[in-house]
């Protein structure tokens, strides 16, 4: 080995700086991958997996007996997105949970506790409660407390039909729900972010409505479970809270039953919760609604856009007090 | 040779770790992965990224004070200035993208929505604290007012927190953690002052 000419070694300042220089760079990448990392991580919300989220092309179709003439014709809210923001605290708290997380809940076996005022209490399982009444797609609009929107074409049956083969007694004035309590399988659960297990309720006219719906299935298929497997309350002229996912009990009861949100803040979440532009929640307005997929604001419509068939119910009620 | 000034990596590295959500941000709205309602989603992203960069900058004194350490004060400005460039973005998202320059609906919910009320009010308190941020101003203020006008820093900052509170509907983990963070900050300030005070 020769010694190089010293015309060709780097003078020893100039080899300090390179040194200098790509330290300096490791360290601006380390640090502006470390924050730029840490920010994201703290954002959340990128996409769902859709490995783990179970939408790809859903659950088994369901056989749908007939088209109901209640459906609104409004543009449907993509599968994607109706399986993909939900509300399901059970699940945990953002939108993007219950897709991710509600696979561990079991649908099968499920019983539903049907019993309070009524002549034939019992316990059915969903299989049977399903076969009591011919399933019909019906496309409703839903809104959610927060302001947004969906039209949803939901499988399901009225509750009506359920209720009249249980036979209410003269003293049955509400109808209580519940929705199932097992931390295990809703690991939301174990967080207190809410008194478990959801409970909602109705008036028994409201429950006997014809709109009123007890879903099984969205898009022609089984629910998923993010969307309340196997059972959910559908009630298109409420706020989407009262829409309890599924459910393991319905009591049919005297007195006004206690409900999840109302219990939890009866200032900002009534018991009747009609959708109601006119009355807003104390922390934002109720006027406006942005439909899932556009990207300006609409009206919020009175009774969600269902005051013609629903209005009457409320005769010379104060819906600013029950609201 | 004179060296370089210390840390020269430390500034530019944290700015561009810094824009790195603004590019995730326009990035998924462009390929559609923000959620069903993107603004919404770049709403909160945005506002909740502006409150940890005010309470990162409001963290910067208390370390020194703590740890020993001086490096934090070297970004001190730049933190504050990248809140306040988030918070502006926020702003501007809920009044461009949301209420699409609906001065009137804006100011109805200004006025009857106590957390916009303080989340607004957060957001007008930091604009002389931006606009004062440069070595001139502290000059031209003198240190001790220019001191005195920046401790709203820790107003605005506990404003953004409660406006977050307030806005959740009933998981308040984040936002309560955010607020106590800040409560300690204040608490290791005032322990040293007492501390001063009594040597």
């Amino acid at each position: 080995m020769s010694t190089p000419p010293s015309s060709e070694i780097t003078p020893e300042p100039l080899y300090l700086r390179r040194r200098e220089f790509i330290r300096n760079a490791a360290l601006f990448g380390a640090t502006a991958a470390g924050v730029g990392g840490g920010l994201v991580w703290l954002m959340g919300g990128g996409r769902v997996d859709p490995e783990t989220a179970q939408v790809g092309d859903g659950p088994a179709p369901l056989t749908i007996a007939r088209h109901s003439t209640l459906s609104t014709d409004e543009l449907l809210t993509p599968y994607r997105d109706v399986t993909t923001y939900n509300n399901f605290y059970e699940f945990g708290t953002d939108k993007s949970d219950p897709a991710e997380y509600a696979h561990t809940l079991r649908t099968r076996p499920w019983s539903i506790r049907i019993d309070g005022e009524v002549a034939k209490p019992q316990d059915v399982d969903i299989d049977t409660l399903t076969g009591w009444a011919a399933i019909e797609e019906r496309v409703y609009r839903m809104r959610c407390v927060e302001a947004w929107s969906m039209v949803i074409p939901w499988a399901g049956f009225p509750l009506a039909d359920v209720l009249q083969r249980v036979e209410p007694t003269s003293r049955a004035k509400y109808v209580a729900f519940t929705t199932l309590l097992d931390p295990a399988e809703m690991p939301g659960q174990r967080e207190r972010t809410l008194p478990w297990p959801y409970v909602e309720g109705l008036r028994i006219d409201e429950a006997m409505h014809p709109l009123t719906l007890l879903a099984v299935g969205l898009y022609g298929k089984a629910l998923p479970n993010q969307n309340g497997a196997p059972l959910r309350l559908v009630v298109p002229w409420k706020y989407g809270f009262k829409g309890i996912k599924s459910i393991v009990a319905i009591r049919l009861t005297e007195t006004q039953p206690t409900t999840t949100w109302n219990q939890l803040a009866p200032d900002e979440y009534g018991f009747y919760a009609n959708v109601n532009p006119a009355v807003d929640h104390p922390r934002w307005s109720q006027a406006t609604e942005r439909r899932i997929g556009d990207l300006q604001r609409r009206p919020t419509l009175p009774f969600n856009g269902y005051a013609e068939q629903v209005a009457g119910l409320y005769t010379g009620m104060d819906l600013r007090v029950d609201f | 040779m004179a060296r370089s000034r210390p840390l020269p990596w430390l500034g530019p590295g944290v700015l561009a770790g810094a824009l790195v959500p603004i590019a995730v941000i326009v990035l998924r709205g462009w390929r559609g992965d923000l959620g069903a309602d993107p603004i919404a989603q770049a709403l909160n992203q945005l506002g909740l990224i502006a409150l940890v960069f005010l309470v990162a900058a409001l963290a910067c004194t208390p370390l020194k004070l703590l740890m020993g350490w001086t490096w934090p004060m070297r970004i001190r400005r730049e933190l504050g200035l990248l809140g306040f460039l988030y918070a502006s973005l926020h702003v501007s998202t809920y009044v461009g993208l949301d209420q699409r320059f609906d001065w009137a609906a804006i100011w109805a919910d200004v006025t009857k929505r106590k957390f916009i009320f303080v989340g607004a009010l957060a957001f007008v308190l930091l604009v002389p604290l931006a606009a004062t941020s440069t070595a001139w101003a502290v000059r031209r203020l003198g240190f001790a007012r220019w001191q005195r006008l920046h401790r709203l820093a820790y107003v605005a900052t506990m404003l953004a927190a409660v406006h977050f509170y307030w806005r959740v509907k009933s998981d308040v983990r984040e936002p309560v953690l955010y607020a106590l963070i800040l409560v300690a900050l204040l608490l290791v300030r005032a322990g040293n002052r007492l501390r001063v005070r009594a040597a």
